[in-house]
Parts: structure tokens; C-alpha cells; sequence
């Protein structure tokens, strides 16, 4: 069994006025230097593989098919085992 | 002809459109369950407004995979007109018939108003009895600003696929008409083939007097005519 945890992120090409927004708030409260907020999702899932390989070959191609969409998004996971 | 109009779970413009299409337009027309594989011998398929699967994961992610639209898609394939609108667009757009992908506003609101559309494009399936150069059609969504890589934009102009953009009054097509920061101001598009088309703005709210506005009727008249002519 495997824990995938995976973050989706926007594209670089691609606006993100929510986390404009975000960084802006994060300015009129104070916080000086923060830069390029981008928002994202986290996804966190278990898969009932043994294998390390099939697991992330499985956790790839979901998120390939629906988890990301590769026209705005791109994705990347970590794989833990649990025992 | 015949129409068929999808319904998902959440989905809410289905009866809009079921009642444009029979009682404007005056031609048959069934509900399409989403879970059926049966296209019950459509000539268009309409994929309606609403909120699929709640808006979960991405607007139009889930649907995209619900049973009837392996028949949509294998029908679109085919040939076969396929239209949707607003929600409709965005499940087009997920399952790769379109282009592109419809992200949230720019300015972050759902924004429900009526906007003005340049005409762009009048040799489609979907806009060839659309007589006037700007119509008036409102707008209901939070996530409809369209967005493609620069060379599929480029691509979509070269090939004279927007088939609408959000303009002013007089056709002029500027930001300051631009209610939700699409790429070009497009509004709705076209595919390759010239088959299926997603808009996010509603003609099916806009094709009775009582409405007070008649300006989406021509797409709907279009394509009457154009699929009527196939058939013959």
C-alpha cells in the first residue's frame, strides 16, 4: 500500500489572479518580499499496490487522465509506503 | 430534425434548451441521461448549462467521463453537430473535441449579465442564420475565460475558428468588453471539422419575445437549416 501525495499547479503561462489576490492580502498585512503566490491543489490518495513502480506508473497516468489538465496544469507526487 | 440534450447530474439549462428546441424551434427532441448510451437517433447533441458533478476537481473534469459521452464523443467523431453551452463548453473542452480550457475569471466573480458577441465567423454550422453583425446574449459563470498555449490561438485565427467575442455594442472588440479576461475576447469557438461548437454565453435564455430578446434564435435556426440540409 502507498500514500501518493500530489500537488497540481497552474502552468506558468497561466494567470492565477487568485493568488494575486492572496499575495495582496499577504502585503496589506505586512508581510514584506513575498512574491509570485500561485495557487494550487493538493490531492492526497492510497493505493493498494505492492509494487512501487505500478503504483506511481497508476498515480501518473490518473493524473494524465483527470486529476491535472495538461492544457493549464502540471502536476508532480511523492510516494510513501505505508506499513 | 432531432435534438438531444444531455443531462448530467447538476446540470440546470437542459430544460432551456429542451424548450427552445421544441417549442421555437419546433422540432422533435429527447433528454439524454447521462448513465444511457443512447443517443436515441439525435442529429444534434446539445450539452447544456449547469454545475456537472458539482464543478468538483475542474468544471466539466467528472462529466467528461460520464457513460453517455463515449457516444458524444464517438458521434462528434463521426461528424455528428454537437453544441455546448457554457457548462457545455467546458465539458467539450475537458474531453478534447475543443481546444483549450476555461479557467476561472479573471476578476474572480461569477458574473451573470448580458454581454454583446461579434459575429466572427457566419460560415458555420451554428452561426450561418445569424443575421445581425453584434447580437445580445447574457453570461452566467465564474470559470469562462478561455485560455489556449499562443500557438493554438494563432491556429484558431488562422483558420477563422472564434466563431464569437465578447465586443461592445458596435462590434468593437476591446478589453474594456472583455468581461472575464478570455484570450482574443473569444467567446465561442469552433472545432477543426466544423462540427462542434462551445460558447459560454447562453443563446437558449434569448430566443423568445417574451424574454424580451431574440438574439440567440439564429443559432438555433442555423442549425436547423444546416442539419436539415444534411439530411435531405
Amino acid at each position: 500500500m502507498y500514500r501518493a501525495k500530489i500537488y497540481v499547479t497552474l502552468k506558468k503561462s497561466v494567470m492565477d489572479p487568485q493568488g494575486s489576490t492572496v499575495q495582496h492580502a499577504l502585503e496589506s498585512l505586512g508581510y514584506e518580499g513575498v512574491q509570485n503566490v500561485r495557487m494550487g491543489k493538493y490531492i492526497e490518495l492510497d493505493i493498494a499496490k505492492d509494487d512501487r513502480d505500478k503504483a506511481e506508473e497508476q498515480v501518473d497516468e490518473m493524473c494524465d487522465k483527470l486529476l491535472s489538465n495538461p492544457v493549464i496544469e502540471k502536476y508532480h507526487f511523492d510516494l510513501e509506503e505505508l506499513k | 430534425m432531432k435534438f438531444g440534450v444531455v443531462t448530467f447530474p447538476g446540470s440546470n439549462c437542459d430544460h432551456d434548451c429542451y424548450s427552445v428546441t421544441k417549442d421555437v424551434m419546433r422540432q422533435e427532441v429527447e433528454y439524454l441521461w447521462y448513465k444511457d448510451r443512447d443517443l436515441k437517433k439525435s442529429d444534434c447533441i446539445i450539452l447544456p448549462g449547469g454545475f456537472s458533478y458539482g464543478d468538483y476537481l475542474r468544471c466539466g473534469a467528472i462529466a467528461r467521463f460520464a457513460p453517455i459521452m463515449e457516444e458524444v464523443i464517438a458521434f462528434a467523431k463521426k461528424g455528428g453537430p454537437v453544441i455546448g453551452i457554457c457548462n457545455g463548453f467546458q465539458v467539450l473542452v475537458e474531453s478534447g473535441l475543443l481546444p483549450g480550457a476555461l479557467i476561472r475569471n479573471k476578476s474572480l466573480k461569477f458574473i451573470c449579465e448580458d454581454v454583446y458577441l461579434k459575429v466572427d465567423n457566419k460560415k458555420t454550422l451554428f452561426s450561418s442564420c445569424i443575421t445581425k453583425d453584434v447580437i445580445k446574449v447574457p453570461i452566467a459563470h465564474g470559470e469562462g475565460q478561455y485560455f489556449a498555449d499562443a500557438n493554438v490561438i494563432e491556429q484558431l485565427e488562422k483558420e477563422n475558428r472564434v466563431v464569437f467575442r465578447y465586443s461592445g455594442p458596435d462590434g468593437r472588440v476591446i478589453d474594456d468588453f472583455n468581461p472575464n479576461g478570455s484570450l482574443n475576447n473569444i467567446a465561442g469557438i469552433v472545432s477543426f471539422e466544423g462540427n462542434v461548437m462551445g460558447m459560454m454565453p447562453h443563446p437558449e435564455r434569448c430566443s423568445e419575445e417574451i424574454l424580451n430578446n431574440t438574439d440567440g434564435r439564429g443559432i438555433f435556426e442555423s442549425i436547423v437549416a444546416g442539419v436539415s440540409d444534411r439530411l435531405i
